[in-house]
């Protein structure tokens, strides 16, 4: 009985195309919206969490100036004391739970090669640096501890800064010309892509911090400390425990506020998760009132249709139909008619999530539960738009309808 | 040879209106149709016939007064139990045939034969064998548009057929047909009074039609105005 009406309904949505077609549109544009909606917007979660784990998972990151917010950091009636020898110090003699602690100073500059030139950014730290951040050498070895401690001129490099003087070839050995200074390449940093914003991060050059302070800033002092978190150790575990040794050394009385401000990339990473979270559902939501107005296209096409069939629901019920037969064909009807909408739908929403995540470079991240939320919740607009209709051709009088012209 | 009575009308009254617009569609009719008969229902516009007919075929109810058919007070029924009982007793063949538009024949024959719940393969062999005594075989891939008037009509006669029906209730099935077709369908009709048992109450207003029935019942204001055997009449 059930499939025989989902025949019939078929049938009757085949006898006027482009009607059926028409209707359906409302369904289909709201449904695509919510799943294109819903999908790139995970692929940009999903994308942004993985960017800003790049950027270091348990990750502290020290800098001076006061905490981001009003008044900070940098601004003009604050005088900015910079971070220390003795700041690093004390945290590698005093901080528990960090797997790694790392000074890094970093400065744009003009990295020249035979002929070729190309502007990049320098980065004087320690051998602890590629541990704290997580990055891997495809090739060559870190700094040594002699050479750190010496400022020798060595350097690892990028694979921006490969291509660029090299092109596929080995880079190992080589001598760069960094600003008035030269290094030699020891080897060669993992390709790790763009960030979420835009910045090449295989556009680096790594030197021993006392090789770039000397050489290239021209000061003795820390832009910025990395502090990884060991397994054992939540970062906002972390966090006082930094602030407390920082505030110590810099000998802050309690009275004042930090002159440094500890970034924690986890919680950046969740924020930022979070946000675009939000994002999408909010976008989800708006293009969610375009399925409803699609079901008001269905109730309104319903009803013309029940209008236009009075006479066939007249011969129905005068052979011996039950109400509650016609009330389901034509609820059949709308549901089978929202139904085929919503899978339209679907089909055009992931099409259009597929050609954003190739144009955006996010991940295609179609999830099985927001499809299933659309059929049923296309099937669930069919019913309820479909079923004030459906009741009126189920009440009709027989006789009324099938003198019905 | 009339058998026992299968339709009953016991002053029945249906009333139009309120106030000054009140009609009495029928007054205090009294009735009564035996199975097996061929009965042939008169009468000018106004008169109440399709009052009636409504009332026989059970798609209306009275105003007051009873109207039983096979013993069932079926006047006072709600409107689904009535639904119940014309699928089950009660075949309608109507002047404008009544075919759902791009269904084909067969299709239209099993309409009734879906809400009794038959199943597919039965239901398309009931149709088959309906079609046949109706003379369409090989027709019942058409749709009404590609039959003529006549064999529209005898779809349609198919249709009523196909249930086994106790009654069938025809309002004026010949009213759009010419005069072979008329007496082709006629015919039909006849024989399935003798051969099936059937009985049919038909609504004309053709004394010709009217002389194929049995017994012929001319309705007036309301009223029954007289109650024949058609050879009278004829």
């Amino acid at each position: 009985m059930i499939w025989e009406t989902v025949r019939l309904s078929l049938i009757s949505i085949r006898r006027n195309v482009l009607r059926s077609f028409l209707t359906l549109l409302g369904i289909v544009i709201g449904v695509a919206a919510v799943i294109a909606m819903l999908t790139i917007g995970s692929g940009t979660t999903e994308k942004v969490k993985a960017d800003i784990s790049k950027l270091g998972s348990n990750l502290l990151v020290v800098r001076s100036g006061r905490p981001a917010g009003p008044g900070g950091p940098g601004g003009l009636d604050q005088v900015v004391r910079p971070l220390a020898e003795k700041d690093l110090a004390a945290l590698v003699a005093h901080l528990s739970g960090a797997r790694a602690i790392s000074p890094a100073s970093q400065k744009q500059v003009r990295v020249i090669f035979g002929t070729e030139s190309l502007t990049s950014g320098i980065t004087g730290t320690d051998s602890a640096y590629l541990d704290a951040r997580d990055w891997k050498l495809v090739s060559g070895r870190p700094f040594s501890d002699s050479e750190t401690r010496s400022g020798t001129g060595v350097c690892l490099v990028g694979e921006t800064v490969r291509q660029q003087f090299f092109g596929a070839g080995d880079p190992e050995g080589e001598i760069i010309r960094v600003n008035r200074t030269s290094c030699k390449i020891i080897g060669l940093l993992e390709p790790k892509g763009y960030t979420g914003f835009g910045q090449d991060q295989d556009n680096v050059v790594l030197m021993p911090l006392a090789a770039y302070q000397r050489r290239i800033a021209g000061n003795r002092d820390i832009d910025n400390i990395y502090i990884a978190a060991d397994e054992r150790t939540p970062t906002t575990e972390l966090q006082p425990r930094v602030e407390d040794i920082l505030r110590d050394t810099r000998r802050i009385t309690p009275d004042r506020d930090d002159d440094f401000s500890i970034r924690d990339m986890t919680q950046i990473a969740d924020a930022m998760a979070s946000a675009t979270t939000t994002m999408t559902g909010m976008l989800g939501a708006v293009a969610g009132v375009s399925l409803l107005v699609g079901g008001i296209g269905i109730m309104n096409i319903m009803l013309v249709s029940v209008t236009e069939r009075t006479r066939e629901i007249g011969i129905r019920l005068a052979i011996g139909a039950h109400e509650k037969h016609i009330l389901i064909q034509f609820l059949v009807e709308a549901t089978v008619l929202s139904l085929l909408g919503g899978i339209i739908g679907i089909l055009i929403g992931l099409a259009l999530a597929g050609i954003a995540s190739v144009a955006l470079t996010i991940p295609f991240a179609p999830s099985p539960a927001v499809i299933l939320l659309a059929v049923g919740f296309s099937a669930l607009i069919g019913m309820v738009f479909g079923f004030f209709p459906a009741l009126r051709g189920a009440r009709l009088d027989p006789i009324d309808a099938l003198r019905h012209e | 040879m009339p058998g026992p009575v299968l339709i009953s009308f016991d002053k029945v009254w249906k009333t139009y209106g309120q106030g000054e617009a009140r009609v009495h569609a029928l007054a205090g009719v009294d009735l009564a149709i035996r199975k097996g008969e061929f009965v042939a229902i008169m009468g000018p516009s106004g008169s109440g016939k399709s009052t009636a007919m409504n009332i026989i075929g059970c798609l209306d109810t009275p105003t007051a007064g009873t109207y039983s058919f096979e013993g069932i007070d079926a006047g006072r029924l709600d409107r689904n139990r009535r639904a119940l009982l014309r699928n089950l007793y009660v075949g309608f063949v109507f002047q404008g045939y009544n075919l759902l538009p791009r269904t084909t024949a067969a299709e239209n024959v099993e309409l009734p034969l879906i809400y009794r719940g038959v199943a597919r393969s039965e239901r398309h062999k009931l149709a088959m064998q309906a079609l046949a005594e109706v003379g369409l075989v090989g027709r019942e891939h058409h749709t009404p548009a590609e039959l003529s008037g006549g064999q529209q009509q005898r779809v349609a006669i198919a249709r009523a057929i196909v249930t086994r029906p106790t009654l069938l209730v025809a309002d004026e099935p010949t009213g759009n047909l010419d005069t072979a077709r008329t007496h082709e369908i006629m015919e039909l009709l006849t024989r399935l009074n003798g051969e099936l048992g059937l009985t049919i109450a038909m609504v004309t207003h053709e004394a010709d039609v009217a002389a194929y029935a049995e017994r012929t019942i001319r309705f007036l204001d309301g009223h029954v105005a007289s109650d024949t055997a058609s050879l009278e009449v004829a």
